[in-house]
């Protein structure tokens, strides 16, 4: 069933219980296949290019795996705070609550043969591409059978088979690296994009605009992906950026403002931009603007978005904001509410059904965390694994330059 | 330099760069604070003294990251001390173009992993600009502050130690201290110092090292380094956080009768050969420890310098190799951190095989 096979993030629940639970409404898979259409909670903002209409067609199933998905990404991060507070999870800890609706609002508009890069605020974009949870805690915890083998930790989720480029520390150089990924996929004709996604930080950093002119100089199937939740660690936006309308920072490239917090939103900008991205002629809309001499590939989208959390788990995040702001935030624009409030106005479930959803979630979540509990640490040896590629003969040095030495593996 | 051939006196006029300053043997007064602190107040001091003294980086606002900047901003205004958007190479292009106007730039990059975007600005125009502009202009009065080293679960991105690249640069001078006393009187050293330094502050040490430090102004002197423990039968050098590990090992390593010479280097570049030439005279034998990788880390210059100064001469002659115990040559890792570091036991080890060759 697509249902059970979209919603299945980790193998542990009985696919007969989760049938059950998740098609509360009809056993009929006409009905989980009607369209419905909602309606962006914003318009979006075009910059030099016109944009989508607000209207968003989407299934009952569509509707339904997203609360799941999205509840899926809550629950970890929040299962992460209490791991790193208890010392499981050592290290720098930047926490998705809030932002879901980007990365499940993307994975929805594109296919895992797209590529997406992002930096460190990572976890739930790896589960978005088709991570498990277990992957997910085990490399938090630095254990072998983590996505990255337990070398790379928090900030460092990669999953190749699904084009998930990562997981990025230095803020601001994976967008360089996300449009050489783009000019690879052009190069191979595979009618595939990539989103290389930062933050408000980023924005300003040099490479992010060498990036932008080589893209738009050589028409690279790129889209730039600013997640703009307000603040660059504790600095906001309008303290680090003279122009904080990112989407406009692009100049000569176009734009679009998308609400953040709402998932269709993200669907149809991505939706959007990915077509945009891979159009063979010019677009009618060039039209209207003379002095582009060529269609431009290049889009920058920028979701505005917020964090519940801190920086990072050093940062309490209230030091630089009111609580008052983020809990307004919650009650106001959080994403899951969002979805949860559209599935009981089409009455597609009840509120228990989401409310067991959610239970299962948290029961697949802790499971998770016990299973990666008991995986045991990489083994020392690894430490020396993968400095090069392997079997190149390079000579390594120990401690002490005459009593150890080693061939790299 | 002229000043140096004068002597060593004391001269810290308003405004005017000093290369010269008083030594401190023991503090005579003070309050036990750590290091962030000490750093603290020697930032207070400078912006104090010199009206032309900017601190700015990442978030030092509200007191930076490691709070080394508290304080600072509400003291003396946004105007001198100010925050600047998530940009290193822009912070250090920038800072270059304030120090080339005769202003006191100090500079922060937030984590020395980050320091690489800047990389360029450092070495191609801050290191290089009195020389290609035969001395019309220069940027002297630029200082860049960053934390660098472990911290126990720092990984890839917040444990590097990237003196090394810098000290590979003529032009350039590179400052470590080892203690809060230390960093006190190295940073306003260096801030008043009339060439471009880079100030690596051991991060581990920002709360750890709690030490006496003196309330009032006072300088201590770069490019001379300090032998911090006599000892006859083999040199350690190292610097940072290193040398509370040499140390211990240090301790250990006189329970089975091995006297060691302890020497803080302090600036590693331009490094004071004289002193650690000196001690290897006496003792024979040099081990350097840092936690940079050995490949071409620091110790691979002190190391081939000292051997080629006291290979044998006069009778006198190294008696073992020189050992350099250092971090592994893998980036630095995140869960096998004790393996990679250069640890107690590894330098204990290195003592007793280097006396035992």
């Amino acid at each position: 069933m697509a249902a059970v096979r979209r919603l299945s993030l980790s193998s542990s629940a009985a696919p007969l219980r989760r049938l059950l639970i998740l098609r509360p409404f009809s056993s009929s898979s006409a009905d989980d296949q009607r369209v419905l259409t909602v309606e962006t909670s914003l318009p979006f903002i075009g910059h030099k290019i016109d944009p989508p209409s607000r209207s968003v067609d989407t299934t009952p199933n569509e509707l339904l795996s997203f609360f799941r998905d999205m509840s899926m990404m809550r629950r970890m991060e929040i299962a992460a705070d209490s791991l790193y507070k208890a010392k499981l999870i050592r290290g720098f800890c930047h926490l998705y609550d809030g932002q879901e609706a980007v990365a499940v609002g993307m994975e929805a508009a594109i296919t895992k043969r797209d590529a997406i890069i992002t930096a460190y605020r990572d976890h739930c974009i790896y589960l978005g591409r088709g991570g498990s949870l277990v992957e997910s805690f085990t490399e938090l915890m630095g254990r072998r059978s983590g996505c990255s083998r337990g070398k790379g930790g928090s900030m460092h989720f990669y999953k190749k088979d699904s084009g998930f480029y990562g997981g990025h520390g230095i803020v601001g150089a994976q967008v360089p690296l996300g449009c050489g990924v783009a000019f690879a996929q052009k190069y191979s004709k595979d009618e595939n994009v990539t989103f290389a996604m930062y933050g408000d930080g980023a924005a300003n950093q040099g490479q992010l605009f060498e990036a932008l002119n080589i893209s738009a100089l050589w028409d690279l199937p790129v889209i730039l992906v600013c997640e703009n939740n307000h603040y660059g660690m504790g600095t906001a936006e309008w303290r680090a950026a003279k122009s904080p309308a990112y989407y406009k920072r692009g100049d000569y490239v176009p734009g679009l403002k998308v609400d953040g917090m709402d998932a269709f939103a993200v669907k149809q900008a991505c939706k959007f931009a990915k077509d945009y991205a891979l159009k063979n002629g010019p677009l009618v809309l060039v039209q209207s603007y003379d002095f582009f001499e060529h269609y431009k590939m290049v889009l920058i989208l920028e979701m505005d978005t917020y964090r519940y959390h801190g920086h990072s788990m050093s940062d309490p995040g209230s030091t630089y904001r009111t609580r008052d702001e983020i809990s307004g935030v919650r009650q106001e624009r959080d994403p899951i509410e969002r979805i949860r409030k559209l599935i009981l106005s089409h009455e597609l479930a009840t509120a228990a059904e989401l409310k067991d959803i959610e239970k299962v979630v948290r029961k697949e979540v802790d499971e998770a965390i016990a299973q990666a509990k008991e995986t045991p640490m990489p083994d020392p040896s690894e430490l020396f694994t993968n400095v090069y590629v392997k079997g190149f003969g390079v000579e390594a040095f120990g401690a002490d330059r005459k009593e150890v030495k080693a061939f790299l593996p | 330099m002229a000043l140096r051939g004068l002597g060593r006196r004391i001269s810290i006029g308003k405004r005017c760069f000093s290369s010269a300053s008083e030594v401190e043997k023991r503090p005579r007064d003070g309050k036990q604070i750590n290091l962030f602190s000490a750093i603290n107040q020697a930032l207070h001091i400078a912006l104090e003294t010199d009206s032309r003294a900017y601190v700015f980086g990442e978030d030092v606002g509200f007191g930076g990251v490691f709070r080394c900047t508290t304080g600072l901003a509400d003291r003396f205004g946004r105007n001198r001390v100010f925050n600047t958007p998530l940009c290193e190479q822009g912070i250090a292009g920038f800072a270059i173009g304030l120090a080339a106007m005769g202003n006191r730039a100090i500079a922060e990059i937030q984590f020395a992993d980050y320091i690489y975007p800047a990389f360029d600005q450092i070495v191609n125009e801050a290191a290089k600009f009195r020389y290609r502009s035969g001395n019309q202009f220069n940027c002297g009065g630029l200082t860049i502050r960053s934390p660098y080293g472990a911290v126990g679960h720092g990984g890839h991105y917040h444990s590097q130690s990237p003196e090394a690249f810098f000290c590979h640069v003529p032009g350039l001078k590179v400052v470590i201290p080892r203690s809060p006393q230390q960093a006190k009187g190295l940073l306003l050293a260096c801030i008043r110092d009339p060439n471009p330094v880079v100030f690596f502050e051991p991060k581990w040490l920002y709360r750890l090292a709690v030490e006496e430090v003196p309330e009032r102004d006072y300088m201590l002197p770069l490019s001379q380094a300090e032998v911090i423990r006599q000892g006859s039968d083999i040199t350690l050098v190292g610097w940072g956080a290193q040398l509370s590990v040499l140390e211990r090992a240090c301790d250990e390593a006189a329970k089975d009768g091995i006297s060691c010479e302890l020497i803080d280097l302090r600036t590693l570049i331009p490094w004071d050969k004289e002193t650690v030439e000196a001690s290897v005279r006496k003792t024979g034998r040099l081990l350097v420890s840092h936690e940079a990788p050995v490949t071409g880390g620091f110790g691979a210059e002190i190391s081939a310098s000292i051997a080629e100064r006291c290979f044998l001469r006069h009778g006198l002659q190294l008696e073992a190799p020189v050992a350099r115990i250092c971090g592994l040559d893998t980036p630095f890792p995140l869960v096998y951190e004790p393996f990679y570091m250069p640890t107690k036991n590894k330098v204990l080890d290195a003592i007793k095989a280097t006396v035992n060759y």
